[in-house]
């Protein structure tokens, strides 16, 4: 048993992909990208007379993500003020929820090592990001407030993660489920998702809680479980000094592979909350969740376990087509469109995935369609063109965006399964190779592959393999 | 209750980012617990089956559709910065305390 315990929890925010902010008609644009503060309204600045109205899709977002994630849904919400004094909020506050977010007590399951672990999900609660400052050498900050007011998510864990790794499964899975439901882009680069480990480690067995420290400014998930675990490591070796663990907010650096204070907290924070009186309660009825849930798409989960138990495909080929929602979808309508679904994995994962690689395209842009995969494996399973011709006129259908009777046709691809034609081809290619039909005839069998080989070059691939092999066993015997 | 204390004075008037001088810490002291003593009159009644309230106004659900408004020019959005720089707004870097 290892001496200490890690104790972890995760607050997550993710930026919900509206397209107008939290409380104004201001558009929600890439804060990477875009100009700055040229998506500003006045509500943004915190000008005197303006007035938030709640963005309802907003709301609609927040819910589906409370509900895909197994929460009790608060259906009296309540604004709160978070006051606080920083230039990233010109109002002096940020708008939050505080006492009745709009999901508690959830649950998600992840696995870690094989082992499937049950994390707690204590809140998800809506509220408005805030804008950016940028660090300047002269001692001052420039700010940009084109973030300012995007409709921001919190979701909070309970302490149920014990290690780095375990941080990761949970941050990666909540991403896949932001993406599945199509509320957030889960591009960590960009800042819109964005991991805060809260972290302690005490005796292992004991019951008291250690002091802990957070994480801030991870970005990305391997950054995410190397800081974890580098911050157990760190905790275990203060306790082992005989030192005590200071509360504080620690950043990670990545050159050289350590977390570093960024900021003591010798006091807890002094947000005073209270309702936010510019906003009447939101109350999310019974007709609303209902709603809410029956639009929820089929999640990763339930896609992957379906595909193992209704379509038998492997556990690895129903993880890697459930991943992603759109791969999911696309083998779905492939599967609907009367393909068998364990040869439509095995081409999308073998050879589509292998193009969209190359070809570095995501699904939902590639010409090839699922009805066009469907009848390329019908084309095998008649006969017309062999496997290897099929990937061949794959990669055309996924250039040229022909479908693959086209491909066949116009180049003249459909398999020689006329046994004359190809018994005239071996004849010729025994007559013209009588050395070679010696050595086999003498006994040296692995030539066989060879007059294989030889048949296929001259007939350009076409010829049907079966056919080929029935008939160099006839002829070959016969010499 | 009993009244507010100088240093509860001390601490909102910090909260609040506000300096007070001595006679106005000790005025705050006394207006400030008059007002919560007021307050306190809500206590004689029986609230126990009430919900607590958070707004006076009847109003709930009032809503927007998610649609897209015009922004501010940037002359607009800078107007009234003290100082600006690369369109934004220059704050002096607040350190970490």
């Amino acid at each position: 048993m290892d001496k200490y315990e890690a104790i972890i929890g995760l607050e997550i925010h993710a930026e919900l992909m509206t397209k107008s902010k939290m409380f104004t008609g201001a558009p929600v644009v890439d804060s990477v990208e875009a100009e700055p503060n040229t998506a500003v309204s006045p509500l943004c600045l915190g000008m005197p007379g303006t007035l938030p109205v709640i963005n309802k899709k907003a709301v609609e977002y927040a819910l589906r993500v409370a509900l895909a994630l197994n929460c009790q849904i608060n259906q009296d919400n309540i604004f709160a003020r978070k006051n606080y004094f920083y230039p990233d909020l010109p109002k002096g506050y940020q708008i939050s929820q505080y006492e009745e977010p709009i999901g508690v007590n959830g649950w998600l399951d992840v696995t870690v090592n094989d082992e499937m672990r049950r994390i707690r999900i204590r809140r998800v609660h809506m509220e408005e990001d805030t804008g950016k400052l940028t660090h300047v050498d002269d001692g001052t900050s420039l700010v940009d407030y084109n973030r300012a007011g995007v409709p921001l998510l919190e979701i909070v864990t309970e302490p149920d993660i014990h290690s780095g790794e375990e941080a990761r499964a949970y941050a990666m899975k909540i991403r896949q489920i932001l993406r599945y439901l199509g509320v957030n882009s889960g591009d960590m680069e960009k800042g819109v998702l964005r991991v805060e480990p809260n972290i302690s480690i005490r005796p292992s067995g004991s019951a008291e809680l250690g002091t802990r420290t957070e994480l801030k400014n991870l970005n990305s998930f391997r950054v995410l479980a190397d800081g974890t675990a580098y911050e157990i490591e760190r905790q275990a070796k203060v306790l082992d000094a005989g030192d005590r663990v200071v509360q504080e907010t620690r950043g990670w650096n990545e050159a050289k592979k350590r977390t570093f204070s960024q900021r003591v907290k010798e006091e807890a924070e002094d947000y005073r909350y209270f309702p936010e009186p510019d906003l009447p309660p939101l109350y999310i009825s019974d007709e609303w969740i209902a709603a809410a849930r029956a639009a929820l798409p089929e999640l990763p989960d339930a896609k992957a376990a379906r595909y193992v138990n209704e379509l038998d495909l492997s556990a690895y080929e129903a993880q890697v087509l459930a991943q992603e929602r759109a791969v999911g979808e696309w083998f779905d309508t492939a599967v609907t469109a009367g393909g068998a679904p364990k040869s439509i994995a095995k081409w999308m994962i073998n050879e589509l995935f292998r193009l969209m690689n190359e070809h570095r395209q995501m699904i939902d842009r590639i010409q090839v369609t699922p009805q066009g995969l469907v009848e390329l494996i019908a084309l095998v399973d008649k006969g017309t063109i062999n496997n290897n011709t099929a990937k061949d006129v794959l990669a055309e259908m996924f250039t040229s965006g022909q479908s693959p009777q086209e491909i066949v046709e116009a180049k003249g691809l459909a398999q020689i399964s006329d046994e004359a034609a190809l018994a005239t081809a071996v004849t010729q290619i025994l007559d013209d190779n009588p050395e070679m039909v010696a050595r086999y005839l003498a006994g040296e069998n692995k030539l066989r592959g060879w007059f294989v080989g030889q048949v296929m070059k001259a007939t350009r691939g076409k010829a049907n393999p079966g056919l080929v092999n029935q008939l160099l066993s006839q002829q070959l015997a016969e010499r | 209750m009993s009244d507010l204390s100088r240093s509860d004075v001390e601490k909102i008037a910090y909260l609040a980012r506000l300096e007070l001088t001595e006679a106005e810490k000790a005025l705050y002291q006394r207006q400030l617990s008059a007002i919560l003593h007021y307050a306190e009159r809500l206590n004689e009644l029986e609230l126990d089956d009430v919900p607590p309230t958070a707004h006076a106004i009847s109003q709930q659900n009032v809503m927007r559709e998610d649609v897209v408004e015009t922004p501010l020019s940037m002359d607009d959005v800078l107007f009234n910065a003290p100082q600006t720089a690369q369109d934004q707004f220059v704050v002096q870097a607040i350190l970490d305390e």
